[in-house]
């Protein structure tokens, strides 16, 4: 009776707000203004796990590919997009964006800007930049989706990788910086996990003081122990990126350099990913990034929701979390969201620039419900507490 | 698959029937399996169910089809943007086609005239005339079209869109599209009943095929598939093709690695049988006591005895397998 009543009155509430035969759709995309990741000397630099280029363009290109359903939807989108200076400004801009109509917005901000700012909205944030795990457990918000994998998850699908090559012996190089700090703790909680034995773990540092130059030397980093493989935790990448073949033993590197796990690459070759990367490389003029993949899957996720009638931000929220909802990522499983953190589960893609090397989960990898909750926060850990 | 109608004078301008002159061998007793990473053909000896040699090809070839006559075997070439003709008896290419961009699948009109062919890179299906070569039409359809069908008549070509779950049904005259159906999700490829009322439609992420009417453009039932010890999300359906009695279909499950029988007439399976790894296009040989089923996971064809529902061999054929067509 309580269904029959919620549907008599959302149908009351979509003929006093709709035009009869078409329904306009406003889709909310909030970057950061002056973004520094995207200075051209950087991004040429072409560091793991970073970004190509503005969001928007991935948003774009899914709307572009969805032509012919929102044809037969009868539905028409509109992309408001904002950029923020910081987090107060976020969070007016956040604000702006749902009192202009948007059902859902599509985020690229840093983990303590969406913090401060997002308590403010109600309308669901779909976050396509930002592994922070900070925002799927203490932080999470019921609003608040993540189509980016975590770095715990990549974390985990490296680890997965090296357990499933018996590469367990692992020394840790890691940054000094306070990014590095938070990743090495991850880091070192997934080499548990998955039963691999940290030997040591080292500090480098890229220093401007000739005095600290060992630090920097990846020779002497690497000597006088055993081990099966490097991991190197790196947040800037200038010292990961040189890393591999400069090791006293010959051994592969992983984590931020060599080897490292990514949601994208634009490389790959399976599950029909080579018409979603060329159909970006033709729309934008770049090859499609991870956070671009991010920002393309929340789009379509918002699509999605939108063709099943879900055209208020309440109902797309709803329509996110219902356990049939999945959606084709081009990964080759359905992919959908997880109901405690509201994060997309996703196989990552492990690879060195050049090809795609392995998928994670690893084969043999197992879960009593679904194998992709092997990589991240898994239910019964329970650390983000609002539903 | 294999279309054994007799040479007409309207291919004869392809090169039909000098090649029918040229080459008199038919039934060459082979299979061949289309390599997606090798540019080349596998052939396996269908009574030793052993590899007797490979072809080479264009770039990527994926869907084959014979051309009237069978003997001349049309091969799509995703990144060669044509068709390769091979003369499946002298095991060598004797001409092309272009395609336009990334052709995937393909299928021709009830005379042999026209290919319709499904362009994953335009999201269109071409209508390519086979006698001056040339594309004649391009239809805009759902992004990443893949499966097409020609109605027994010749009137309709329905085609699927994997980004638009849709079933886009063609008028291939007019060049226009009479209607969308919906689907379950990332459609992937068909097969006609044997009355020609219901179109089968895998969906690979909806695990599930859809039955549509051709009479009423609608879809009619859908079947979920189960296997035991399988989760949902690992049941993936692609290729599929009814028996020669019409009372089963065999129903590819992707990377559940099995095939299912399913009853026509119940919509219910009833065998399940164990191939390789993402069973991908199914094919069976011309009495259909054998189902060919390329593995496209582990580089292998699986071929079944369909009467007993058991697997009895595993070829390796090339790397990335993605259809066989039996010429027994």
């Amino acid at each position: 009776m309580q269904r029959r009543a919620n549907w008599i009155l959302a149908l009351a509430l979509g003929l006093c707000a709709l035009p009869l035969h078409a329904a306009n759709l406003t889709i909310g995309v909030l970057t950061r203004a002056d973004d520094e990741r995207l200075d051209p000397r950087r991004v040429e630099l072409g560091y793991p796990g970073q970004p190509g280029g503005p969001l928007g363009q991935a948003v774009d290109v899914a709307i572009k590919e969805s032509q012919f359903e929102l044809d037969a939807a009868k539905l028409t989108v509109k992309v408001d997009a904002a950029a923020a200076r910081d987090a107060a400004d976020a969070r007016t801009l956040m604000q702006r964006l749902e009192k202009e109509g948007a059902v859902a917005i599509v985020l690229d901000l840093p983990a303590d800007w969406i913090v401060r700012a997002a308590p403010a909205i109600r309308v669901p944030m779909l976050n396509a930049g930002e592994p922070d795990d900070v925002l799927r457990a203490g932080q999470c918000l019921p609003n608040l989706l993540h189509t980016y994998p975590s770095e715990r998850m990549r974390a985990d699908a490296v680890a997965q990788m090296l357990a499933s090559r018996r590469w367990s012996r692992v020394l840790l190089l890691h940054g000094t910086t306070q990014d590095d700090t938070t990743r090495l703790a991850t880091v070192q909680a997934s080499i548990k996990r998955f039963g691999l034995k940290p030997v040591a773990t080292r500090p480098f540092k890229l220093s401007a003081d000739p005095r600290e130059r060992d630090l920097a030397n990846p020779l002497l980093l690497t000597a006088n122990v055993e081990y099966d493989v490097v991991w190197v935790v790196d947040s800037d990448g200038e010292f990961a990126r040189l890393l591999p073949y400069r090791i006293s033993l010959p051994r592969p590197v992983v984590g931020d350099g060599g080897l490292f796990a990514v949601a994208w690459a634009p490389n790959f070759e399976r599950f029909g990913a080579p018409q979603l990367a060329r159909r970006f490389q033709r729309g934008v003029g770049r090859p499609m990034t991870g956070q671009d993949w991010a920002a393309w899957i929340a789009t379509k996720s918002i699509l999605q929701a939108a063709f099943d009638k879900a055209l208020t931000p309440a109902a797309q929220l709803k329509a996110f979390v219902q356990p049939g909802f999945t959606l084709d990522g081009f990964k080759g499983v359905r992919l959908s969201f997880r109901a405690w953190d509201r994060q997309l589960r996703q196989p990552l893609l492990l690879t060195d620039g050049q090809g795609v090397i392995a998928l994670a989960p690893a084969e043999g990898i197992l879960h009593p419900t679904n194998v992709l909750d092997t990589l991240g926060a898994d239910a019964p850990e329970g650390l983000c507490k609002t539903r | 698959m294999i279309s054994r109608r007799p040479c007409r004078a309207a291919v004869a301008a392809l090169g039909c029937a000098a090649l029918v002159s040229a080459v008199q061998a038919k039934d060459t007793g082979m299979a061949f399996v289309s390599s997606e990473k090798d540019n080349a053909l596998a052939i396996i000896d269908v009574k030793s169910l052993t590899v007797a040699g490979t072809i080479p090809t264009c770039k990527r070839p994926r869907h084959m089809q014979f051309l009237p006559g069978a003997t001349t075997l049309m091969v799509a070439c995703g990144d060669s943007n044509r068709a390769d003709l091979i003369d499946v008896a002298a095991r060598k290419v004797i001409g092309n086609i272009p395609l336009g961009d990334d052709p995937e699948a393909f299928d021709l009109s009830p005379d042999g005239r026209f290919a319709y062919v499904s362009n994953e890179e335009d999201g269109a299906l071409n209508v390519v005339d086979l006698t001056s070569k040339k594309i004649i039409k391009s239809v805009p359809v759902g992004k990443e079209p893949e499966g097409v069908k020609v109605s027994p008549d010749g009137t309709r070509v329905y085609v699927t869109s994997e980004v638009a779950n849709m079933v886009h049904v063609i008028d291939p005259v007019a060049g226009k599209v009479l209607k969308n159906i919906q689907v379950g999700k990332r459609p992937r490829r068909f097969a006609l009943s044997a009355d020609g009322g219901e179109l089968w439609v895998t969906s690979e992420l909806g695990a599930s095929v859809s039955i549509i009417s051709t009479r009423d453009l609608a879809v009619v039932h859908t079947i979920n598939f189960e296997v035991k010890g399988m989760r949902p999300d690992d049941i993936t359906p692609v290729g599929l093709t009814l028996a020669r009695d019409g009372k089963t279909m065999f129903v590819a499950l992707g990377r559940a690695s099995h095939v299912a029988f399913v009853d026509v007439a119940s919509r219910k399976t009833n065998n399940l049988v164990l191939v390789g790894k993402r069973a991908w296009n199914v094919a069976l040989n011309r009495d259909g006591s054998r189902l060919f089923v390329a593995n496209g996971l582990s580089d292998d064809v699986t071929v079944i005895d369909v009467a007993q529902a058991k697997a009895i061999k595993t070829v390796p054929v090339g790397r990335v397998p993605y259809m066989v067509v039996v010429d027994d």
